[in-house]
């Protein structure tokens, strides 16, 4: 997929691959950082009765603007639904899900960023996808009702 | 930089040809068209959905979904099959099966027959069954409101009404067929307040065959039902089947006259292609196509939603280059026959309530994770 192209004037409309913006990758690696956050909220977390386990993590070898999340027990499903809304951002350099076995409840979700974090887009990605589904509903059923009343339809 | 209604009915359009198809992924992604904006926001979303309602009775819906993409529409179908819960016999007690069915393969069938009952207490006072613990009495946490008591109790005899004669077993035999109605809801606790009178637990379908017997042979057994989804087993999907199509699409490029447009016409379904006149204001226009054929027959598109995309007018030379098949990539036609313990617009709606749960709870899981 070509580079953003929004912050461009509207007379280069062919952009060079040099006008691409950077990618967002930090070379460093971030591996130890990460790692030690997720250790800590696991500890916070078995305080709590009855409390819903931790099904979203960071993987290993993670940075802010390039992070791979690990879902449990999601699937295609969300996957692929995810994945669409999140590529529609235009800070989102690329992203991708995959479910590495089919045999463990895990699904894997890349996202890379030219700017914000990619946990940022994840979490707007996840709201975007509620908005999505309220409209859905609110048109759905306004069309329900509007189809059974002229069909005479009574229930 | 607005791109025009022929482009965007291209990008709109996956091509079917004679032996491929063509145009297939979706490309309304920001950066793909230099100077377009095709980022995501909710009022650009809400202008462009739109939904249409074909069908709807109880037990089958039909309805378009119009201006969304694959990966949601497909979200919503894939919930409706594997995560909507109801409820299903999942335990068999067998106390005697002196039949000619086995008793794993008698309990196979008795988990798929569909059943239904009062909506209130399915939906809202029937909750989660969990397992016990091994070791744990087997009905430590079995309740009233997580499992529902059923039983069958069928012996077959000889009919003494019948003649000797008879070679039918219906008649020489009572009870030579179990059928889904001979189970019996057995009650428990307040169970009486949610499922009495015609809110009580049967079977959808109460003529379902379960076994044949013959005289002596007996079915003695209880049942627990418990809720499920899906995804663990098929006998808990709330659907008999949730699909969708791509609404097909035929364009008539060059005109189709006389004989030739009837022989299209066959080429599809019934009342897909219409035949008009051809006017005396069309044939004497010149360069339509049309010139000096007054009065004849020629094919247009009458309802491309009926089409079944069978491809069969690409197979005739004397069409080649005259038409162009393909499907619109956004519009959804969806059908959903529910196996009754929903209704069918219902289902839909749960389906996509449940998206939204598990967004909102994944949501409150990234804030957890990133603390």
């Amino acid at each position: 997929m070509p580079g953003r192209t929004k912050a461009q004037d509207a007379a280069s409309q062919d952009a060079d691959m040099q006008d691409v913006p950077p990618s967002g990758q930090d070379e460093i690696n971030q591996d130890a950082e990460m790692r030690e956050d997720a250790e800590v909220e696991e500890e916070e977390e078995e305080e709590e009765e009855e409390v819903e386990p931790q099904r979203v993590r960071i993987l290993p070898g993670s940075t802010d603007t390039a992070a791979s999340f690990e879902f449990t027990d999601e699937g295609h499903t969300l996957g692929n639904a995810l994945r669409y809304v999140i590529m529609k951002n235009p800070d989102v350099e690329f992203c991708a899900y995959s479910i590495p076995h089919p045999s463990e409840p895990k699904m894997n979700i890349r996202i890379q960023t030219y700017d914000g974090t990619a946990v940022n887009a994840l979490k707007k990605g996840l709201s975007d996808l509620q908005d999505v589904c309220d409209v859905v509903a609110e048109e759905f059923w306004t069309k329900r009702q509007q189809f059974n009343s002229e069909q005479g339809i009574d229930r | 930089m607005a791109p025009s209604a022929e482009e965007l009915l291209r990008r709109n359009t996956v091509g079917i040809n004679k032996e491929t198809v063509s145009n297939v992924a979706s490309t309304d992604f920001p950066g793909h068209f230099p100077g377009e904006d095709h980022a995501f926001t909710i009022e650009r979303f809400r202008s462009a959905f739109s939904v249409q309602f074909h069908r709807n009775e109880l037990n089958d819906a039909s309805f378009s979904l119009i201006g969304i993409d694959a990966s949601l529409a497909n979200a919503f179908r894939r919930i409706l099959i594997a995560e909507i819960p109801t409820l299903a016999i999942e335990d068999v007690y067998i106390e005697n099966n002196t039949s000619v069915i086995q008793d794993e393969v008698l309990a196979h069938r008795l988990g798929l027959i569909p059943f239904n009952g009062g909506r209130e207490g399915i939906h809202n006072f029937l909750k989660w069954y969990k397992k016990p613990e091994a070791g744990e009495d087997a009905y430590a946490n079995s309740f009233d409101w997580n499992t529902v008591r059923l039983e069958l109790n069928i012996t077959c005899t000889v009919n003494p009404d019948a003649s000797p004669n008879e070679n039918d077993p219906l008649k020489a035999y009572n009870h030579a067929h179990v059928y889904a109605k001979d189970i019996v809801f057995v009650p428990t606790g307040r169970q009486v307040e949610y499922f009495s009178g015609e809110n009580a637990i049967a079977p959808t379908n109460p003529d379902i065959l379960i076994a044949k017997l013959r005289p002596k042979q007996t079915i003695n057994l209880a049942m627990h039902m418990h809720k499920g989804i899906g995804a663990d087993h098929s006998k808990f999907s709330p659907v008999a089947t949730a699909s969708y199509r791509l609404l097909p699409l035929i364009h008539i490029t060059k005109p189709i006259i006389g004989a030739d447009a009837e022989k299209f016409q066959r080429c599809f379904p019934q009342g897909v292609i219409g035949l008009e006149k051809i006017t005396r204001e069309e044939a004497s226009k010149s360069g339509s196509g049309y010139e000096g054929h007054a009065g004849e027959l020629k094919a247009v598109v009458k309802d491309s939603m009926k089409d079944t995309v069978s491809r069969e007018a690409l197979r005739h030379p004397e069409f080649e280059g005259k038409v162009k098949l393909g499907r619109r990539r956004d519009h959804f036609i969806f059908s959903i026959e529910s196996t009754g313990q929903w209704d069918s617009d219902e289902l839909f709606l749960e389906a996509v309530k449940h998206l939204k749960l598990k967004c909102k709870k994944l949501e409150q899981q990234v804030v957890n994770m990133v603390q």
